[in-house]
């Protein structure tokens, strides 16, 4: 029973959010609610969980190893993550795809500071709707949505900073 | 020295084709890689041999803008069937310069490119502009096109020879994504030509004496071309992920025009990837058309139609190409600056199976055929 | 070119009128289609160059090939 109303809660976040990711324009401090809690496995094989991270400033970042844009965005939320992580914040790198391996096998050659997650049954891309490749959620120390950025081009970075400096203030 | 029988023309939507691709039509949101292309190519049939390079520099800044330059030689040495009955075996060389701009913002794509074509007897300059819309999530990308070429023709044989012509050319493009496996492109061509549309050089076959075969004929009578020319072309093309890593594809075009030419033609392809760095693709073509109204391969009296021509490209034929081509990624990771570089090598043989056009250089003329070989060989990287 | 604007606009109108369709093939599923061997237009020198060589020989024009693919990435 409890199982139940939780899903159906979850659900209904889901679909709130997912109205909210469509219509949502970078930029603007969209405040969509509770951000949906998920656990997916990291790099060695542990069990990370998004509700582990309240306190924090978390940035959700959504990418494949096939998405161009995605690979060219990296490095600079790598630097990101350096730069602010004492102050309380970090990022999760979901990767979206069925099969990790090319995946893993990028990551040797271009290694990140911060976790990386695999979403290998596209679980929680479908809980955030996610409607483009990368996407990127900036999630409050309460646990709340405030952000979103759809796609990545050059100078995304500019308003990744400014949006983290602010929520790390709060 | 008899005539010289000129080079086939490069045809507009050749060069249009070229600057299509130069600007390919891009998916919302990505600009055309950055790359480099430089390739060999060389094909030998029918008594002609063309060779020569093909250069490609793309570079953008990955945000909004991406260029590309293209410069592509075809050195001609022919001593084709028209040029051993109307005249004599000679060498020639085209030079082809092409560049294009694309120009990215949301989910458009503009682009805009110029080709310039010259050879000693034709020189043609081409514009063309093309918009690119993606829609439905990035599922479905249309693209219109308009293309307009100005030609100077003149004569290696006469140096008071001179004449123009002008080309349009509407194109309308839909790439759908129907499953994550399966994608599908419609497009439509629709082409109008006017002014001097066929070759100085070129004679039609007309019998000595109109009511007796047995008495030979003569290449006398130049060619008479229509001063204009329509055409519409619709092709549906796809290509299918097999679970497996692999690709099938395959197309079909229709085209009809008001020259009386209807042709069909179907493709299909199996690209396979082997082992770790190689992908191996086998194609097959078959292709036929009908004759032009205006077209034969003897006449009877020098002055029996307003327009003649005898141009075997405008004969009743039919083509098969059976095509292999292999490609090796040399370094599977990238190398500093250099994100990918492959070494491609493509093979094709195309048989040419003439139903009435025939080889005027025996006393009784046999339907012609003639097989060419074709082949590419290119250096291509990304970066 | 009559055919051509009427094809044309019955394209625009059939587009403009279906901007709320969900896309069926969500982005984290289109791996098979961004892979480089799912590409119309992977060589496009080569391919321009094949096509140049079929126009020279053969009577018809135009849409030759297809366009597009990819990852629908931004």
């Amino acid at each position: 029973m409890i199982t139940l109303t939780k899903t159906i809660r979850q659900a209904v976040r889901a679909v709130a959010i997912s109205s909210l990711l469509i219509a949502g324009t970078a930029y603007a401090d969209i405040n969509a609610g509770p951000a949906p809690d998920f656990t997916l496995k990291n790099q060695a094989g542990s069990n990370l969980r998004l509700s582990e991270f309240r306190g924090e400033v978390v940035m959700i970042n959504f990418w494949a190893s096939w998405c161009a844009p995605c690979l060219q965005e990296m490095p600079l939320l790598d630097e990101l993550y350096t730069q602010y992580q004492p102050m309380g914040f970090t990022i999760l790198g979901v990767n979206v795809e069925e099969d990790s391996t090319k995946a893993r096998q990028l990551l040797k050659n271009i290694p990140v500071n911060f976790p990386v997650l695999f979403d290998n049954s596209s679980d929680v891309s479908k809980l955030y709707n996610v409607v483009a490749m990368p996407s990127t959620v900036l999630v409050d120390r309460d646990g709340n949505i405030r952000y979103l950025h759809q796609g990545y081009k050059p100078g995304y970075e500019e308003s990744y900073q400014q949006q983290v400096r602010e929520l790390i203030k709060e | 020295m008899g005539v010289v029988v000129g080079v086939t023309r490069v045809s507009l939507t050749g060069i249009l084709f070229a600057l299509i691709l130069a600007s390919p039509a891009a998916l919302a949101g990505v600009l055309p890689e950055d790359r480099a292309d430089a390739l060999y190519h060389s094909y030998d049939g029918g008594g002609v041999e063309v060779t020569g390079p093909s250069y490609l520099v793309r570079k953008g800044n990955n945000k909004s803008y991406s260029a590309s330059v293209n410069y592509y030689v075809d050195s001609i040495s022919s001593a084709s069937v028209d040029v051993l009955t109307q005249g004599s075996p000679y060498n020639e060389q085209r030079t082809q310069w092409t560049g294009s701009i694309d120009y990215l913002h949301a989910d458009t794509t503009m682009s805009a490119g110029y080709s310039n074509s010259d050879e000693s007897d034709y020189k043609s300059d081409t514009y063309n502009f093309s918009l690119s819309q993606a829609m439905f999530g990035d599922l479905t990308t249309v693209t219109l096109g308009y293309a307009y070429g100005d030609d100077d023709v003149s004569s290696n044989v006469d140096s008071t020879f001179e004449r123009s012509a002008e080309h349009r050319n509407y194109h309308v493009s839909l790439t759908q994504v129907l499953t994550k496996d399966l994608l599908l492109s419609l497009n439509y061509d629709a082409v109008t030509d006017k002014g001097y549309l066929q070759n100085p050089y070129r004679r039609v076959r007309v019998q000595n004496d109109p009511f007796d075969p047995s008495a030979g004929w003569n290449f006398n009578t130049p060619e008479t071309y229509p001063d204009t020319r329509t055409s519409n072309a619709f092709s549906a093309n796809f290509m299918y992920y097999l679970p497996y890593r692999a690709v099938v594809k395959g197309g079909y075009r229709y085209y009809t025009d008001d020259w009386d030419i209807d042709a069909h033609n179907a493709e299909i392809g199996y690209i396979h990837p082997l082992w770790d760095r190689w992908v191996v693709e086998f194609k097959y073509r078959y292709y036929q058309q009908t004759d032009a109204d205006f077209y034969s391969d003897l006449f009877q009296f020098p002055n029996q139609q307003n327009f003649m021509g005898r141009d075997k490209e405008l004969s009743e034929f039919h083509d098969n190409t059976l095509g292999v081509a292999l490609s090796y990624d040399v370094f599977e990771h990238g190398w500093g600056y250099l994100e990918k570089a492959t070494l491609n090598f493509t093979y094709n043989r195309i048989w040419f199976d003439y139903d009435n056009y025939t080889d005027a250089r025996q006393t009784v003329p046999p339907e012609y055929d003639f097989t060419a070989d074709v082949f590419q060989l290119f250096a291509s990287v990304w970066y | 070119m009559k055919l051509a604007g009427i094809l044309l606009t019955s394209i625009l109108f059939l587009l403009g009128g279906c901007s709320n369709i969900e896309p069926w093939v969500k982005p984290y599923e289109r791996a098979h289609l961004a892979d480089p061997i799912m590409s119309f237009g992977r060589d496009p020198v080569a391919d321009s160059y094949m096509n140049h060589i079929y126009q020279v020989r053969e009577g018809a024009r135009g849409a030759e090939g297809g366009h597009g693919g990819g990852c629908g990435c931004n």
